[in-house]
């Protein structure tokens, strides 16, 4: 009997132990992972970079920081002619997502893949494989998580049409901006179709998708975020004014 | 069970103290490192993506 009892007590330990790993250790841990992967990362500009330099230059405390905007001649408002990368090998991390709307110093590496142990819980954010990369005319579609791990997608309800969501890679900077969202069942897969909504037809734009569950803490129902490349502009001539603050 | 190997532990009172302190240690970053990650893949709960399944 004293036997059964310790079993049930160890049993319940376990079970709230692992609670407190889910809820608050994931987030330690991913976060680290994370902060890591950016960090390792050698983009003409240092993804991270801008939130600091943006908080100098909107603040009028010291010597004025000067954040290089990239010029307006450099901006090309269309998909046409954008560097497009090659699909990257799974959990490889190709580039940074930016969301002023989440803070100018928001700032998370987006990898290959939407398998959960092997990138969306140590990594971050996913890139859907097979669909289109940044820039690409067609659906650039990401999974993230809304709690825990890092939960890059918190908060996804927050956005607002017209938002922008920058993207980040070696070779250039996407700005796209946010058309519609909407929430969804889980097996929802006309969400990441290459015209977004519309399964089959052929995609005319570049579409960006960020997916994650909802509500929070459950796997009910999902979050769905759409957007249309605005512009892109290539890598090392400075930053997207929409990333930095007081621009 | 914890009873029988508090006995079966060698040395002073303290020093079972420590040694099982440190097994404790062990245990927790072992389930944290490994086995919770593991198991939380599998559970239903934490999904973000759109699938057929």
């Amino acid at each position: 009997m004293a036997i059964t009892g310790e079993v049930f007590i160890t049993a319940g330990l376990i079970l709230g132990l692992f609670v407190v790993w889910q809820l608050f250790y994931t987030d330690v841990q991913s976060g680290r992972t994370q902060a890591a992967v950016l960090d390792s990362l050698s983009f003409p500009e240092q993804a991270g970079v801008a939130a600091s330099a943006g908080v100098a230059a909107g603040s009028d405390v010291g010597a004025p920081d000067v954040v290089k905007v990239i010029p307006e001649a450099l901006k090309v408002y269309s998909p046409q002619g954008a560097p497009v990368m090659p699909e990257q090998a799974e959990a490889t991390t190709f580039g940074a997502l930016y969301v002023p709307r989440w803070g100018f110093d928001y700032v998370k590496p987006i990898s290959e893949g939407t398998d959960r142990r092997r990138v969306l819980d140590p990594l971050g954010i996913g890139r859907y494989s097979g669909t289109a990369m940044p820039g690409e005319v067609g659906n650039f579609a990401l999974a993230g998580h809304r709690t825990t791990y890092g939960k890059p997608f918190t908060d996804i309800q927050t956005l607002e049409v017209g938002d922008p969501l920058v993207v980040q890679t070696d070779a250039a900077w996407y700005v796209y901006r946010v058309t519609e969202y909407h929430i969804v069942d889980p097996t929802y897969m006309a969400a990441i179709a290459p015209t977004p909504d519309f399964p089959g037809v052929a995609p005319t734009v570049a579409s960006i998708t960020l997916t994650t569950c909802h509500p929070r803490y459950s796997a009910k129902q999902r979050y769905i975020v759409h957007g249309e490349l605005e512009y892109w502009a290539p890598a090392g001539q400075g930053y997207p004014s929409e990333i930095v603050e007081g621009a | 069970m914890y009873a029988w190997i508090w006995r079966r532990l060698p040395g002073p009172w303290w020093m079972r103290a420590i040694t099982s302190a440190l097994a404790i240690v062990v245990v927790v970053l072992v389930l944290f490192e490994w086995v919770f990650p593991e198991v939380s893949a599998l559970l239903p709960f934490q999904e973000q993506t759109v699938t057929n399944g």
